[in-house]
C-alpha cells in the first residue's frame, strides 16, 4: 500500500483505473461523474495514454468497443441518462466477449431525471439493459477505498471472463471525499491476447463480430456466453456480512445506502435492537445463497433502496418467501437519513413472525 | 501469354452473396488491389457496417470488426488511438453513414482522426430491400416513397463529401463511380489517395463510391450503371473535393 | 492472338456488365446455367481479336475473370 490520498470518489475511481492499466478512456460529459473525464483528460497523457471526449455517449461507448478489441485496457464512464443511450454498444460489447470497465455512478430518473443520487438503474445494470441474453458483472463499492479497489478489480474480471464489467456507484459516492490508498501498480501491457485486433502479421486474420444468421449457431453462442456468466456466478459472488450473526432484523442495503445503514446499526444496537447488514457487492452474480440463508436462520430482512424495489426482487427471490421481507426506499434523488432506517428496522422488530 | 489481371491476394477466393451487377464487389476489389499495392495487409484494420456489407470480412483477408449501424467510425477510432501505426478503414453504406451514423461520420472527420472512409452510395436500403436512403434522389421511387421522394415530406438527399470538406480536420475527400472501367480506374486512384493520406498522418480521409443497385432501383445492370451517370452523378458530381496540400 | 481471359463459372454472376464493356464485342451472356443457377459471361475469340486490355475485369463485379496477355505481340505491360 502507498501512501493515503484525500479524493473524491469519481476521482478515486479514474485513478484506480490508471493504476489498473487502463490507458484509454472515451467518455462525454455528464453530472454527476464529470470528475472522471476531468481526472482523466488530466492524468492519462501523463502516463503515456489516451483521453478522448467522445461526440456523444452512443459513440463513447464504441470507441470502447473498438479499442477493447485491440485487446487493451479500457474504460467508459456515465451517468443514468447516458447510460441508457450506451446500451446499445454494451449489448453488442457483450456479444462480442470484449472486456471493458464501465462505470456508472447514478442519478435520479426516470427521463432526464435529477442530477443528485439515485440506485434506479439496478435492473439496467444487474439484468442485461440492452437487447439480447447477456449480463453484465457489476460491483457496487460503499466508500471510495472500495470504489477503488473494485475498478482494480473489474479490470481483471472483464479480462477473465472478457465481459464488461460495470462499477456502479451513485452521485453521492462520486463526490464524498475520503482518504484512499492504492495498491501497487499493475503491468501495463495488455495487448497481447488470442483474439485481438492489431493486424494480421504471421498469423490469420482475427474478426470479431456479432452476426449469426444461422439461428443454432446463433444458440450455441448464447449457450457459451451464459455458460461463461455460469462460471463468474460460482466464483464471483462478493458481498459483506455485518454484525449479522446474531441479529434480529438484516437490512439488505448496497453502495451508499449500506454505508447509512452501518450508521443505523450502530444507533439501533445502542437502543437494543439487534441489526445487521447483508450487503451485496457483487449485484450480478448477487449472493442469494447468504440471503437464503438469513432466511432459514428465522431473521427478518429490511431491503433499502434508492430506487422503488429492484434489489428488494431479488431478495424475494433468494428468500423464496422463507421470511417476511419488508422494504423502504427514498427515490428521485432523496437519499434516506439514517433515522428513517433506524425507525423502519425498530418497525420490521416489533412486526410478529 | 502472362497474366495481366488476377485476383488481389487480400480477396479470399470465395463468391460473393451480391447480387447480379452490383457494385459492393468492384469496390471490395479495389480496396483490396490498394491493399496488396500498398502492402498493408498485415497492417490493416477493416470495420465492416450494416447493411449489405456487413459481411465485408468474408471477402477481405485482413483483422476486422464488424460495427453496430453507423458506428463503424468510433470503432475505428477506438482502434486507431490504441494503435497509430495501423492502417484502419471504414466501410459504409448511405444509411450506415449519413443517416444514422451521421453524428460519428462528422465528428471522425472533425477530429481529423486519421482513419479512411469508404462510403458506398447507392441511394438505396438495399439490405432491408429497397427503402428511402437519405441519398435517395428527389422523384426516385423506394418501397417507402412509392411515389417518388417528395422533399416536402421526404427533404432533401444528403451530399455527404461537400459537407465533411468544409471540415479542417478532413484531408482527402472524393467521390467517385464505379459506372464504367474508366471510372473503376479513377476510384482505385481516389481509395489508394486517401489510404496513402492516412499513411502520411494527414487526417481523416473520405471516399465516396457512388454504386449501383440494380435490384432494388428495378434495372438491369447495364440500365443501373447507366443510371448512375446520367442521374447520380449530376446530383452528386464526381471529383476530388479536398486533396492534402503537397509539402 | 494477344489477349485471351477466363471466366471463373464458380464466381460469375451473369451480369453482362463486361458483356458491354468489351470494345471488340468478344463476351456474350452464356446459353447454358452454371453450377450456381446463372447464365454466365462466355468468351468467344475465334478470330483472335482480344487485346488483353482488361476492360472487362475492370467492370466485373465478381472478380471472375483473369486476363493473360501476350508480351510479344506487342501488348504492355501495366
Amino acid at each position: 500500500m502507498t501512501e493515503k490520498r484525500f479524493m473524491a470518489g469519481n476521482e478515486a475511481i479514474a485513478e484506480a483505473a490508471i493504476q489498473a492499466g487502463c490507458r484509454f478512456y472515451f467518455g462525454y460529459p455528464i453530472t454527476p461523474q464529470n470528475e472522471i473525464c476531468e481526472y482523466m483528460s488530466m492524468r492519462l497523457p501523463e502516463v503515456g495514454g489516451t483521453f478522448l471526449q467522445a461526440e456523444s455517449e452512443v459513440a463513447a461507448i464504441y470507441m470502447t468497443f473498438g479499442a477493447a478489441g485491440t485487446g487493451a485496457r479500457v474504460m467508459t464512464s456515465s451517468s443514468s441518462p447516458g447510460i441508457s443511450l450506451m446500451q446499445e454498444g454494451i449489448s453488442y460489447i457483450a456479444a462480442a466477449e470484449l472486456p471493458c470497465v464501465i462505470v456508472n455512478m447514478m442519478r435520479g430518473g426516470p427521463g432526464l431525471g435529477g442530477i443528485h443520487p439515485s440506485q434506479a438503474d439496478y435492473f439496467q445494470a444487474t439484468k442485461g439493459g440492452g437487447h439480447g441474453d447477456y449480463h453484465l458483472l457489476v460491483l457496487a463499492p460503499h466508500t471510495a477505498q472500495e470504489a477503488v479497489n473494485l475498478t482494480m478489480l473489474a479490470f481483471d474480471l472483464a479480462d477473465k471472463y472478457r465481459n464488461p464489467v460495470m462499477v456502479l456507484g451513485d452521485g453521492n459516492m462520486g463526490q464524498m471525499m475520503e482518504p484512499v490508498e492504492f495498491p501497487p501498480p499493475a503491468k501495463t501491457e495488455f495487448s497481447k491476447k488470442e483474439w485481438n485486433l492489431d493486424g494480421a502479421r504471421n498469423r490469420p486474420r482475427h474478426l470479431i463480430k456479432t452476426l449469426y444468421l444461422d439461428p443454432p449457431v446463433l444458440e450455441k453462442r448464447n449457450l457459451a456466453i451464459a455458460h461463461k456468466l455460469g462460471e463468474a456466478v460460482k466464483n464471483e459472488v462478493r458481498f459483506e456480512s455485518f454484525m449479522v450473526d446474531d441479529a434480529d432484523v438484516v437490512i439488505g442495503a448496497y453502495g451508499t445506502v449500506a454505508r447509512i445503514a452501518k450508521t443505523a446499526i450502530k444507533l439501533l444496537r445502542e437502543n437494543g435492537v439487534k441489526a445487521g447488514l447483508l450487503r451485496p457487492i457483487s449485484l450480478y452474480p448477487f449472493p442469494y445463497q447468504q440471503f437464503a440463508k438469513v432466511a432459514e436462520s428465522g431473521k427478518k430482512i429490511l431491503v433499502v433502496e434508492m430506487s422503488l424495489g429492484q434489489m428488494f426482487q431479488d431478495v424475494q427471490l433468494a428468500v423464496c418467501g422463507k421470511t417476511k421481507v419488508n422494504f423502504y426506499s427514498r427515490v428521485g434523488g432523496v437519499v434516506p437519513g439514517y433515522d428513517e432506517i433506524v425507525r423502519e428496522v425498530e418497525k420490521t422488530a416489533k412486526e410478529s413472525g | 501469354m502472362e497474366v495481366v489481371y488476377e485476383r488481389p491476394k487480400s480477396l479470399f477466393p470465395v463468391a460473393t452473396h451480391y447480387c447480379p451487377g452490383c457494385g459492393h464487389g468492384i469496390i471490395h476489389r479495389l480496396v483490396a488491389e490498394v491493399i496488396d499495392e500498398l502492402e498493408i495487409r498485415e497492417k490493416t484494420v477493416a470495420v465492416a457496417p450494416v447493411g449489405c456489407a456487413v459481411l465485408l470480412y468474408n471477402y477481405l483477408d485482413v483483422d476486422c470488426y464488424e460495427a453496430a449501424h453507423g458506428r463503424a467510425p468510433a470503432i475505428a477510432t477506438g482502434c486507431k488511438r490504441v494503435h497509430p501505426d495501423l492502417v484502419v478503414f471504414t466501410y459504409q453504406g448511405d444509411g450506415d453513414f449519413a443517416a444514422i451514423g451521421t453524428a460519428e461520420a462528422i465528428h471522425v472527420a472533425a477530429r481529423g482522426e486519421k482513419i479512411t472512409t469508404v462510403f458506398v452510395n447507392n441511394a438505396i436500403y438495399g439490405m432491408t430491400a429497397g427503402q428511402m436512403a437519405p441519398t435517395t434522389l428527389i422523384g426516385q421511387k423506394s418501397t417507402t416513397t412509392p411515389a417518388g421522394r417528395k422533399p416536402e415530406t421526404a427533404g432533401f438527399p444528403i451530399r455527404m463529401c461537400e459537407i465533411v470538406a468544409t471540415l479542417p480536420g478532413a484531408a482527402y475527400v472524393a467521390r467517385v463511380s464505379v459506372s464504367s472501367p474508366k471510372n473503376v480506374v479513377q476510384a482505385k486512384k481516389a481509395i489508394r489517395k486517401a489510404f496513402e493520406t492516412q499513411m502520411r498522418g494527414l487526417g481523416y480521409s473520405l471516399v465516396e463510391v457512388l454504386s449501383q443497385c440494380p435490384t432494388n432501383w428495378h434495372m438491369t445492370p447495364f440500365e443501373s450503371v447507366k443510371w448512375v451517370d446520367e442521374k447520380m452523378a449530376l446530383y452528386y458530381p464526381l471529383g476530388e473535393f479536398k486533396v492534402p496540400k503537397e509539402e | 492472338m494477344t489477349g485471351k481471359i477466363v471466366i471463373n463459372e464458380d464466381f460469375c454472376k451473369g451480369c453482362a456488365l463486361c458483356v458491354n464493356a468489351c470494345p471488340q464485342k468478344l463476351l456474350k451472356t452464356a446459353k447454358h446455367v452454371s453450377k450456381t443457377s446463372y447464365h454466365p459471361a462466355e468468351f468467344v475469340d475465334a478470330e483472335g481479336k482480344c487485346t488483353g486490355c482488361g476492360l472487362c475485369a475492370l467492370i466485373c463485379p465478381d472478380v471472375a475473370i483473369q486476363v493473360f496477355r501476350d508480351r510479344k505481340a506487342g501488348g504492355e505491360k501495366k
